[in-house]
């Protein structure tokens, strides 16, 4: 019996499930979250899933939040507990007051259970065995016959579910009606053997309104396809693999020629990343739009190549889906922790452009910048997501595209401005803006060849070990990147309500969480400004945002800081002045968290909310 | 400045090929290797088979990875773009570049320490995509550029200038080669001209990966007693299975072979090449069988040079990913780009 209130809460709830990986539990927990969605009620759902294939548990998360909040929560209100191997993790993990959902089948020892929480039996197995005889129906249909169950004591409507299963099905009549079957068995049980609905429920809203549900690698894909790419070479890695899947799916879908039935594209499953990388540069190099996605361990061996494409001035995609390191670190879960190892990755100095995409439209957007960026820069261009937004549906605004853009191919001298006499140096800085002209091969007979190297060479391109000479060539590179300011998406600031002394700089997949924690610091009354930076090389507004505030948070997913890092040496700051935020463990990080490490640290500062002082 | 830069002045006699080019116009700078290195010679033959079938030299992207061997691209086809990639990757750039433009003609050019060491995975690799392109490996059995540490491909038991006995097996490129899948393999000395230039022109002909292993003595560190990358030693050891003629389709074929010692073979392209039988037993449409004469040659110390392995019906990697015939890198907006209509529709169908 519950010594404890159970929680009561209308659209506003975290379920878990804990599965055995290889039960086919995906494809009906995906199915709880959509069909809360179609509700109208927005949800946030994350995998939390072992690095490995069979047998291991896994977890699927899902936040139905009326307000919208899109980060992780924290906390489990509702546990559906399908693992015995994690059950007593899983118990104890379940807020006070929540609810346990197990399979009751078998009788538990009552010390398996705990007091303040409410515990909902189902005889699921017993069910599913009196109506299968095949065991794997029996194993899938377990899985639809929860969801059934759920879907009473969570008040759903069933209407919607089936809609749902009958677009998963559509077509194969068989499937779709032997769902439909499961999901009522279920939901039939509990109407009548339980007290239906529970404390948490889902009710209609409007809040999702017309925002899109998809992953951040599939969108990255999709930005890959709008922005031109046409050539992948990748080699598998979690969690960057379904990136190359999705645009080989989007590829096989819009990239036909009509006539002709061939491919406007190429992709290639490399040996390695070293090849990889290699594939993407010569393409470039040739003048295709090219990309490769990869991870943490795969970046650290494409580093020699990412030095080339620096110095000899190749275009360059890579999309880094960041996982925990170092080395092999945790392969499944989340981190930003390549930031350095990405904005000056391969020996000698060097320096390269990041995008920090907060969520799968934006990944959708900046990877079509990539391109454009690119070949404007003629350098590589890093699009850094993580496993968190990569691997996990998250919803956001529609994905635009307007239909007048060309794409930038940057400075390319052509056959024509050859023949009319134009000067052609391949590291010629023409312009100023440190940007030279390349030719691609096979331009001209006479004119515009070049050789391209690693090695020193003059503005002519021609080798040269000259110290002035590579001074200049190394001084042309700098200010290109400061070119790369002005080119790049820009930060993004917003203010508090009230004047303050204090501000916040965050960036990529942590910014649900930090807008969640930002209400909540309010409450605590803590007012904070704060930056999102979307990209490397920082705009001058980040200084500025910094000569603005006595203290900035800075809020990341790594252990030691290493955007707070990398501002520090890029603008000259007393470090002092910036407060790491740093929170590592592989989980995504939540509003709970950042909320209290900042309100920690205001109230050490012993920080008199501004409303006292601002009239 | 320490590079050389060639006098532009042109000789009005000297000969020209079907384009007009003469053979000026398919040179480089002047070489820095040190006189008399194998991979000057090779350099000359490229210069001597692109002449002969007179391509424009503009349209070879030449592609290297590090060593003396990758320095070469810079000595021959100045009109050409080149790229000195990083050591052992020639083969992945060189696959992106072809995959970016399929009409141009891919030259890469490897030592034998950038493709059977570090870049021994990336050379696999490339030929068993079927890269279209002409691999030539500058086979010196040494590190030439890092001064004569012994390669992969040093024979076991030469011995090194400073007398070290190479304890470790030798990898065979061409043997490789054979076995994954390569459709044109050969091997050649750099000190053998008459062999070398027509094998370097059938191989650009060739349309699919063309593999060939030139031995190439490295003056300065692999041309003593007891080595076997020598010239005395390849000039001794040197067992040639044929010699070939390349007969290009435009020019009337006049053909006066022996029947019996010369057989021919059609390629993709219309091109024929003549083989001449010195081993009337060999037969270059058998990959097993040359595996096996390779392995009993080798055995004996000999060096089995000459076309090992021609398939005149090969695919490459375009064909293989079923790519279309436009190079992609001359694709824009209007045909890559599914435009917003699409996007609309799958926007709805993400909801
Ligand atoms: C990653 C890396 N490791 C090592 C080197 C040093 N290096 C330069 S050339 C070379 C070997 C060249 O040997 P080979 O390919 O046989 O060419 P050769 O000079 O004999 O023609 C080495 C090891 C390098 N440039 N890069
Ligand atoms: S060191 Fe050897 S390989 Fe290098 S240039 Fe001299 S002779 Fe040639």
């Amino acid at each position: 019996m519950s010594d404890k209130k159970p929680i009561s809460s209308v659209n506003d709830f975290v379920v878990r499930f804990a599965n055995v990986n290889g039960s086919g539990s995906a494809s009906a927990n995906e199915m709880f979250a959509r069909a809360i969605l179609r509700h109208g009620v927005p949800v946030s759902p994350r995998n939390i899933f072992p690095s490995n294939i069979q047998g291991l548990p896994t977890w699927y998360e899902v936040r139905v939040t009326e307000d919208g909040h899109l980060g992780a929560r924290g906390g489990v209100d509702m546990m559906v507990a399908m693992n015995p191997q994690t059950w007593d993790k899983d118990v104890a993990g379940i807020e006070p007051g929540g609810y346990l959902f197990y399979d009751s089948t078998k009788p538990m020892p009552s010390t398996k259970f705990r007091d303040d929480i409410t515990v909902i039996g189902v005889p699921l197995t017993a069910i599913t065995n009196s109506t299968y005889t095949d065991p794997r129906q029996r194993q899938l249909f377990k899985n639809i016959i929860y969801l059934g169950a759920l879907s009473a004591l969570l008040e759903m409507d069933p209407k919607l579910i089936e809609q749902l299963i009958g677009e998963q099905y559509k077509g194969k009549e068989k499937l779709l009606s032997s769902n439909v079957h499961a999901l009522h068995l279920g939901r039939d049980w509990a109407l009548q053997n339980l007290k239906c609905p529970i404390g948490l429920r889902v009710k209609k809203s409007d809040k999702v309104g017309d925002r899109i549900f998809i992953e951040g690698n599939s969108a990255a894909a999709l930005g890959a396809v709008y922005g031109g790419a046409t050539v992948c070479a990748w080699y598998p890695i979690t969690p960057s693999s379904s990136v190359a899947e999705a645009f080989t799916a989007h590829c096989k879908k819009y990239r036909h020629d009509p006539e002709t039935g061939k491919a406007k594209y190429a992709i290639v499953q490399g040996e390695d990343e070293l090849a990889s990388i290699g594939i993407v540069i010569g393409a470039s190099w040739n003048g295709a739009r090219a990309f490769t996605a990869t991870s943490g361990p795969g970046i650290s061996l494409m580093t020699e190549f990412i030095g080339l494409s620096y110095f000899a001035e190749i275009p360059a995609v890579i999309m880094n889906i960041q996982r925990a390191g170092p080395s092999t670190g945790m392969p499944t879960r989340t981190q930003q922790c390549d930031i350095i190892a990405c904005a000056y990755a391969s020996h000698g100095d060097t320096k390269h452009v990041l995008l920090f995409p907060e969520d799968p439209a934006e990944a959708f957007e900046f990877a079509a910048a990539a391109f454009d960026l690119a070949e404007r820069l003629q350098t590589t261009i890093f699009l850094m997501l993580d496993l968190d937004i990569g691997m996990n549906h998250r919803l956001c605004r529609p994905l635009k595209w307007d239909d007048a853009k060309q794409y930038d191919r940057g400075k390319v001298m052509t056959e024509e401005m050859l023949e009319e006499g134009r000067d052609f140096g391949r590291y010629l800085d023409v312009d100023g803006d440190g940007i030279p002209y390349r030719t691609y091969p096979g331009t001209h007979p006479t004119k515009g060849s070049y050789f391209t190297r690693g090695t020193s060479r003059d503005r002519y391109a021609r080798y040269s070990e000259e110290g002035s000479v590579y001074a200049d060539n190394m001084q042309r590179l700098v200010r290109k990147f400061e070119t790369a300011q002005d080119l790049v998406p820009r930060p993004l600031q917003a203010n508090a309500e009230r004047p303050t002394k204090y501000g916040v700089i965050y960036f990529g997949s942590t910014s649900p969480a930090m807008d969640e924690a930002i209400s909540m610091l309010e409450a605590r009354g803590h007012q904070l400004d704060r930056l999102r930076i979307r990209a490397f090389p920082f705009h001058s507004s980040v200084a500025s945002f910094l000569a603005e505030h006595d203290f900035v948070y800075v809020v990341e997913q790594n252990r030691d800081a290493q955007l707070r890092q990398l501002i520090v040496n890029e603008n000259g700051i007393d470090p002092v002045r910036l407060v790491p935020i740093v929170h590592y463990d592989g989980s995504p990080i939540t509003a709970r968290f950042i909320a209290k490490a900042i309100g920690d640290h205001q109230d050490h500062l012993k920080v008199t909310p501004l409303r006292k002082a601002v009239s | 400045m320490t590079y050389i830069a060639k006098p532009k002045f042109h000789h009005p006699g000297l000969k020209k090929n079907d384009l007009g080019y003469t053979h000026r116009d398919y040179e480089g700078k002047i070489s820095t290797l040190c006189a008399g290195c194998g991979h000057d010679s090779i350099t000359a033959s490229i210069i001597e088979a692109c002449y002969e079938l007179s391509i424009e030299p503009h349209r070879v992207a030449k592609i290297s990875g590090i060593g003396c061997s990758s320095k070469t691209p810079d000595y021959f086809l100045g009109n050409s773009h080149g790229f000195n990639s990083v050591h052992g990757r020639m083969p992945s750039v060189l696959t992106g570049a072809n995959l970016a433009n399929r009409d141009l003609i891919y030259l890469g050019v490897s030592g034998d320490g950038d493709s059977a060491s570090i870049g021994f995975g990336q050379f696999a690799h490339s030929i068993r995509r079927g890269v279209n392109m002409t691999y030539i490996v500058e086979n010196n059995g040494v590190y030439g550029l890092t001064k004569g540490q012994f390669s992969a491909t040093a024979d076991r038991g030469s011995k090194s200038k400073k007398g070290v006995t190479n304890t470790d097996n030798a990898i065979d490129l061409v043997a490789i080669a054979l076995q994954l899948g390569a459709t044109f393999v050969a091997r050649s000395f750099s000190g053998d001209k008459t062999q070398l230039v027509p094998l370097i022109a059938a191989a650009i002909r060739h349309k699919g990966a063309s593999f060939i292993d030139v031995i190439s003595p490295c003056i300065a560190f692999n041309n003593h007693a007891g080595s076997t990358k020598s010239f005395d030693y390849v000039r001794e050891h040197n067992d040639a299975v044929n010699r070939l003629d390349v007969l290009v389709g435009r020019d009337p074929i006049a053909v006066d072979y022996a029947p019996g010692t010369v057989q021919m073979v059609e390629q993709h392209d219309g091109s024929k090449i003549a083989l001449r039988k010195i081993d009337a037993d060999y037969d270059p449409h058998d990959r097993l069988g040359a595996q096996t004469f390779l392995a009993r040659h080798a055995a004996k110390g000999q060096i089995v040079t000459g076309l090992l392995y021609v398939d005149p019906d090969a695919e490459d990697l375009h064909e293989h990913l079923d790519t279309v015939e436009t190079p992609l890198n001359t694709l824009e907006a209007d045909t890559l780009c599914p435009g917003s209509a699409v996007l609309d529709k799958i926007n709805a169908s993400l909801r």
